[in-house]
């Protein structure tokens, strides 16, 4: 990491370490929760050029299937996450590997329509509870020994997935892959003609970024005790999309004060009722009309090294 | 491997819907050579290039490198058998400093592309070759210069360095003069007689003393179909070649 980004993260890890005696622990959890799956998200709009827009078929899936086998089969939570990360690789592969053969708006229309195949089958499904979702949801004990209906315990516990899952994001874009990937996203063409198979490259992101997803949607269903349809729909994908737009495309701390904003947003506004979608769609527009680079892009565009400023991969 | 002609195509044709771009052209490329392809806007010299490096699928026709038929082969695959092209447009990786660039040409062959899991790091062993690829291309002052922010010709010159990493047999240039200044044109022509050295170059290209100067053979195009073919001196003297391209004004 550079001063920049390794200053930065120490910060984070310190505000992490301290919110929870301040703020509301479900509240940062929700927004932990987000983050991680707005920085899976970042990985491949921001580093590959690919705008999903299916995101919430792997978070949402993964959250079911980490309720479902906690509660119904009695697995311990670190299993059951594990297991939605999984749902997310193996739905990232399916979904991928069909979408990827298209490019640009055809490839979010993809994600889209087989983001949607993924909805109904979790409102038809009997095991996925339909409209009433999984509810109550035991949290277990983690490794068998620390009890997670502790908030605190649970709060440390996400805490910790989600900055694992970051490291994760941070190690893939600064790795050879990584370097595959930047150049694909700058010029595909080019890349092709350096004799990289494209396709092959943008699957694995994609892959790892459904993983992410699920990592992400496994955990918060733990945090809540709770898998719905809300995680599942559309408008779901639509949320990480403007998370990671408002905090900062392509910029590893975007997504993360992204879903803060947002999560923030919903949560003190929810009075407004229905309004909190107009609200959130006005700074939407303001966004894109006066900070396009998202809120993280703008200070290193405006107090960052020369050339550092995010490229905005996604078109 | 060593026949005479490196790069072979029989009656190649790319047909688009109600339109024939290319018609049965037979190009045979001499190894070591430098060979342009011209022809007024709109002959298909682009698209024979881009039916050469499998940018585009033929619909009729062969195409033999080194012999073998590489017809139906990816172009991903065409570029890791050692033959590369250039691009119209300068083809950098904008966003990447010059030195990445290059790195990314020379990375592939270290078989660790998939690592996702393996830092940056790990790359920094190819730094020497890739600063001897920028300094044989006159760069060495601008190598952590991030590449978008270079002048034109500089571009192009990355954009070779880039090619040469991956130590093609052949390489195609699509344009390599295109909107550069004389000062450059002078500088890249140089560069690419240097590096013609021990490979072959087939290039299209506009720039007619540029083309005389450096091509041992040239085919002109025309609407799709090879119309002359022969050393600089034979095909600007050929009356059909003047009347469809040059003008009469020219030479």
């Amino acid at each position: 990491m550079d001063r920049a980004t390794r200053i930065t993260f120490l910060a984070m890890l310190v505000v992490l370490a301290v919110a929870p005696f301040v703020l509301y622990p479900i509240f940062l959890m929700k927004v932990l929760c987000f983050a991680l799956f707005a920085c899976a998200f970042n990985l491949l709009v921001g580093y590959v050029g690919l705008l999903s827009f299916g995101h919430a078929a792997f978070f949402g899936s993964a959250g079911y299937v980490t309720a479902y086998t906690v509660k119904m089969w009695g697995l311990p939570p670190e299993l059951g996450i594990l297991l939605g990360a999984a749902t997310g690789a193996g739905l990232g592969l399916v979904i991928g590997w069909l979408a990827i053969r298209r490019q640009g708006i055809y490839f979010a229309m993809i994600t889209l329509a087989l983001s949607q195949i993924v909805f109904f089958y979790a409102l038809q499904a009997p095991w996925t509870g339909g409209e009433d979702g999984i509810q109550s949801v035991p949290r277990g004990h983690l490794f068998g020994l620390i009890d997670l209906h502790d908030p605190m315990a649970m709060y440390f516990t996400v805490a910790a997935i989600f900055v694992l899952g970051f490291l994760f994001v941070y190690r893939v874009i600064h790795s050879p892959f990584g370097q595959v990937l930047k150049a694909i996203r700058e010029n595909e063409p080019r890349a092709i003609s350096l004799g990289y198979e494209t396709d092959r490259y943008k699957l694995l992101a994609f892959v790892l970024s459904a993983t992410l997803a699920g990592l992400a949607g496994g955990t918060k269903s733990l945090v809540f005790q709770l898998a719905s349809l809300t995680d599942v729909q559309w408008q779901m994908s639509g949320e990480v999309v403007l998370m990671t737009l408002v905090g900062g495309l392509g910029t590893i701390f975007g997504p993360i004060v992204g879903a803060a904003v947002i999560v923030t947003m919903q949560n003190y506004l929810a009075e407004f009722g229905s309004w909190v979608t107009i609200i959130q769609g006005f700074i939407f527009v303001v966004c894109v009309l006066t900070f396009r680079r998202g809120i993280v892009g703008e200070i290193i565009g405006r107090f960052g090294p020369k050339g550092a400023a995010p490229t905005g991969g996604g078109h | 491997m060593a026949g005479e002609y490196i790069l072979e195509t029989r009656d190649l044709t790319k047909e688009f819907i109600g339109f024939v771009a290319v018609r049965k052209v037979n190009l045979r490329v001499r190894r070591h050579s430098i060979h342009a392809l011209i022809g007024p806007n709109g002959a298909g010299k682009t698209t024979v290039f881009n039916l050469l490096t499998k940018f585009l699928r033929p619909t009729g026709g062969q195409i033999l490198y080194n012999g073998q038929d590489i017809t139906h082969t990816k172009p991903a695959a065409i570029a890791r058998s050692g033959m590369v092209r250039s691009f119209q447009i300068s083809a950098v990786f904008p966003h990447l400093s010059v030195r990445e660039n290059v790195r990314i040409a020379l990375q592939r062959p270290l078989g660790t592309s998939f690592h996702f899991w393996k830092p940056e790091r790990s790359l920094e062993a190819l730094h020497a070759r890739a600063e001897e690829l920028i300094e044989d291309v006159g760069l060495t002052q601008y190598r952590t210069a991030v590449a978008g922010e270079l002048p034109y010709g500089r571009k192009r010159a990355l954009e070779i360095a880039t090619t040469l990493a991956l130590e093609p047999e052949m390489m195609l240039l699509d344009e390599p003069m295109a909107g550069m200044g004389q000062e450059d044109i002078g500088r890249i022509a140089d560069l690419i007689r240097r590096v013609a050295k021990n490979r072959t170059v087939l290039m299209v290209e506009h720039n007619m003393s540029v083309v005389a100067q450096l091509s041992d053979t040239i085919t002109v195009l025309q609407r799709g179909e090879i119309l002359a073919e022969g050393p600089y001196a034979d095909v600007s003297r050929n009356p059909a070649v003047v009347e469809a391209y040059m003008g009469t004004g020219h030479g």
